[in-house]
């Protein structure tokens, strides 16, 4: 490839790294504003009690157990995403796949903080865990949430392996191109790596080993967390199609926040060459597949849930689709599909402003979906006389909030300490026989975009 | 042989007087949470008088039905506690170990009775009820779910003094709070495994069913259904 070309894209990629401006560090502490507020709150509960949360009897599990599937939702973005990109060897990942990749690595630290935030005794959250004891019992593997520990910490390991395993070449050029500490800290990291072809072999094989493990583990880690609600004999919980149900959903709300995360470092990184709309086209039309694939799940579920006429089952589906859950379910239905559904389907609205609108709707109609599964079947359980309802309480919502804030704060510090297009990929990428790169790829060459 | 504990429930006798609740509370140390949290859905009665009413004012009946925990046989929230919590003893019961629990409420959320109950906050009693706990029944901390024991308290003193004594049990040997105070005696508690005890000879009752039957928890208590209209 072009010398002046690859000096170009270290110089582009790294830039974000080398230089910081003020808003950087407005940014940052605005964000960690946010976050110690949410960690706070969280002691605050800790101290004065759970019943500081709206949580009742009936509805033991609300926000945070939304939270919870939200987030290890949006992780599916990256590792899945960009494994089955790489597979498949789609030319136009490469700028992608390390922004995804991140992305599940911070929602997954994110979302399994959850099970322990939502805990009445979270300080004793390790008994989840099988370790040899005093106790001398191990942890109850019939229960899911056991299942959970070792679905979530099975895919946390193999997504930060997946992660860090192409990030070591490009350690690797920042070790070279710097001075000072970030030579020294950055040349830690590298491992060694010195471009050989053994270690380029072993470096590809590694990252296809991990691209295949990688999918099976992230469909499962979603099945799982459906089994946490299928499990129970709870009306409309007790369902058999709640595993791809999540697994789809997850999949669509990370592509979601993928754009959103995308359009963000193209706006504030300046990233317009790299980021193209060809990309946002492409993830708007798997965010468009995915659309499509959620609202057959939920007619799925609706329907035969509605012909069976099942007497508790009907409540939970009245209580949704016409009592106090109706606006609520409406506003999901309008953000998951409707919105989604039009922007994406017409090519003139699939622009990177429709993509990034239709982004933001899946997320608020995901959320939505999450808590329309758990909180109304709890509400309306069997017995008549039990039936409660759910408000969330300010610390609720403020830890709620909060994460949001990790996440960007999370987002912003990667973006600042690692290139967060992979340099080595997008060279890779300037393929040395272009009539046989993908069509994608030919149409918005590199080299094109620098004028 | 071990005893298999049950509970039988004449709906006919129930008055829905509510001292099988009182005397619950007395008996297990629950503490009570006062209008506001109680207005939130924080109120904790291990058993409960659920009132349904039937027909149109002035034609209207009142139906009473006491529900504790059915000490299922297969019980949902069993399988699902993570730190077995939650678990079955040898004698059929539902137990609940405080002191293993962390709190997921995942066994309320699995209950289909809605018989569990969180501590949201550390228990507290009015003055001078506070004087008058059960020695015998722990107090259960913030953040840990509770729930009807039928008594166990009472059955593993009984147990031990016939033990100590060298005799058998025999029918009527043990009774919960709630059987004790029931003076309509709606309630009538005792072994499942005696074929001549009373509870068994009203489980067998056709005027016997099960709670919520359909879901196939098996349960260990019999309502007998309601036959005059008051």
């Amino acid at each position: 490839m072009n010398q002046a070309l690859a000096q170009r894209l270290s110089d582009d990629l790294l830039r974000p790294m080398l230089h910081t401006s003020w808003r950087f560090y407005a940014l940052v502490a605005c964000l960690g504003a946010i976050v110690a507020m949410g960690i706070g709150t969280w002691f605050y509960q800790m101290y004065m009690g759970f019943g500081m949360t709206g949580i009742n009897m009936p509805i033991y599990w609300a926000f945070y157990i939304t939270n919870f599937v939200f987030w290890i939702g949006i992780s599916h973005a990256g590792t899945l995403i960009s494994a089955i990109l790489r597979l498949v060897n789609a030319g136009w990942r490469r700028p992608v796949t390390r922004c995804a990749e991140v992305i599940t690595v911070f929602a997954l630290m994110i979302g399994a903080m959850f099970p322990i935030i939502h805990l009445g005794r979270p300080w004793l959250f390790f008994w989840l865990m099988p370790y040899p004891s005093n106790r001398m019992i191990w942890p109850n593997f019939r229960s899911p949430l056991v299942w959970d520990f070792f679905a979530i910490s099975t895919y946390l390991t193999g997504s930060v392996l997946f992660l860090l395993l192409p990030m070591i070449p490009d350690f690797a050029l920042v070790r070279d191109k710097t001075t000072g500490w970030r030579r020294r800290i950055y040349g830690k990291l590298a491992l060694g790596w010195q471009g050989t072809t053994k270690q380029w072999h072993r470096l590809e094989s590694a990252m296809q080993i991990m691209a295949i493990a990688i999918i099976p583990v992230a469909v499962s880690v979603h099945t799982i967390v459906s089994f946490d609600f299928s499990m129970a004999p709870v009306p409309m919980w007790h369902s058999t199609m709640f595993g791809p149900y999540f697994v789809a959903g997850a999949i669509f709300s990370g592509i979601a926040a993928l754009i959103i995360a995308m359009a963000a470092l193209r706006k504030f990184l300046h990233m317009e060459e790299y980021l193209h709309p060809i990309h946002f086209q492409n993830l708007g039309k798997l965010l468009l597949m995915m659309c499509l694939l959620w609202a057959y799940f939920i007619f799925a579920e609706r329907l035969t849930t509605w012909y069976g006429n099942e007497q508790s089952e009907m409540e939970v589906f009245r209580v949704t689709q016409r009592g106090s859950f109706a606006p609520l379910y409406w506003t999901m239905i309008v953000c998951n599909f409707v919105v989604p559904f039009v922007l994406l389907s017409l090519k003139k609205l699939r622009t990177v402003a429709g993509c990034v609108t239709a982004s933001f709707s899946v997320l608020v109609g995901m959320w939505l979906e999450r808590f329309l599964i758990v909180v109304p079947s709890l509400s309306h359980k069997y017995l008549p006389y039990t039936w409660g309802h759910y408000r969330p309480r300010p610390v609720e919502i403020m830890i709620t909030v909060s994460t949001f804030a990790a996440m960007t704060l999370l987002y912003t510090l990667f973006a600042k300490l690692v290139p967060i297009i992979s340099v080595w990929e997008l060279k890779v990428g300037e393929h040395p026989f272009p009539q046989e790169s993908p069509a994608d790829v030919r149409q918005h060459p590199l080299w094109k975009a620098h004028p | 042989m071990p005893h298999r504990w049950g509970m039988a429930v004449d709906l006919d006798r129930c008055t829905g007087c509510g001292a099988c609740v009182t005397a619950c509370h007395a008996e297990n140390n629950i503490p009570t949470v006062g209008p506001d949290q109680a207005a939130r859905g924080r109120a904790m009665h291990w058993i409960r008088v659920e009132r349904y009413w039937e027909g149109e004012f002035p034609d209207a009946h009142l139906k009473f039905r006491p529900v504790m925990c059915q000490q299922c046989d297969a019980a949902p929230c069993e399988p699902v506690c993570p730190t077995y919590a939650s678990h079955h003893t040898e004698e059929g019961l539902n137990a609940q170990v405080y002191n293993r629990c962390i709190g997921t409420r995942y066994c309320a959320n699995a209950c289909p009775y809605n018989v569990r109950f969180f501590d949201f906050f550390n228990p507290q009693w009015p003055k001078p009820l506070h004087l008058q706990l059960n020695p015998d029944v722990s107090v259960r901390e913030v953040g840990v779910m509770e729930k009807c024991t039928f008594c166990v308290q009472r059955i593993n003193a009984v147990e031990i003094d016939a033990k100590a004594a060298k005799r058998e049990l025999e029918d009527g040997d043990v009774k919960p709070a709630c059987v004790q105070s029931c003076s309509a005696k709606a309630l009538v508690f005792g072994d499942l495994n005696d074929p001549e005890s009373v509870v068994s000879r009203l489980s067998r009752s056709p005027r016997g069913a099960k709670l919520l039957d359909d879901l196939g928890t098996l349960p260990k208590v019999t309502y007998l259904s309601k036959q005059t209209q008051a």
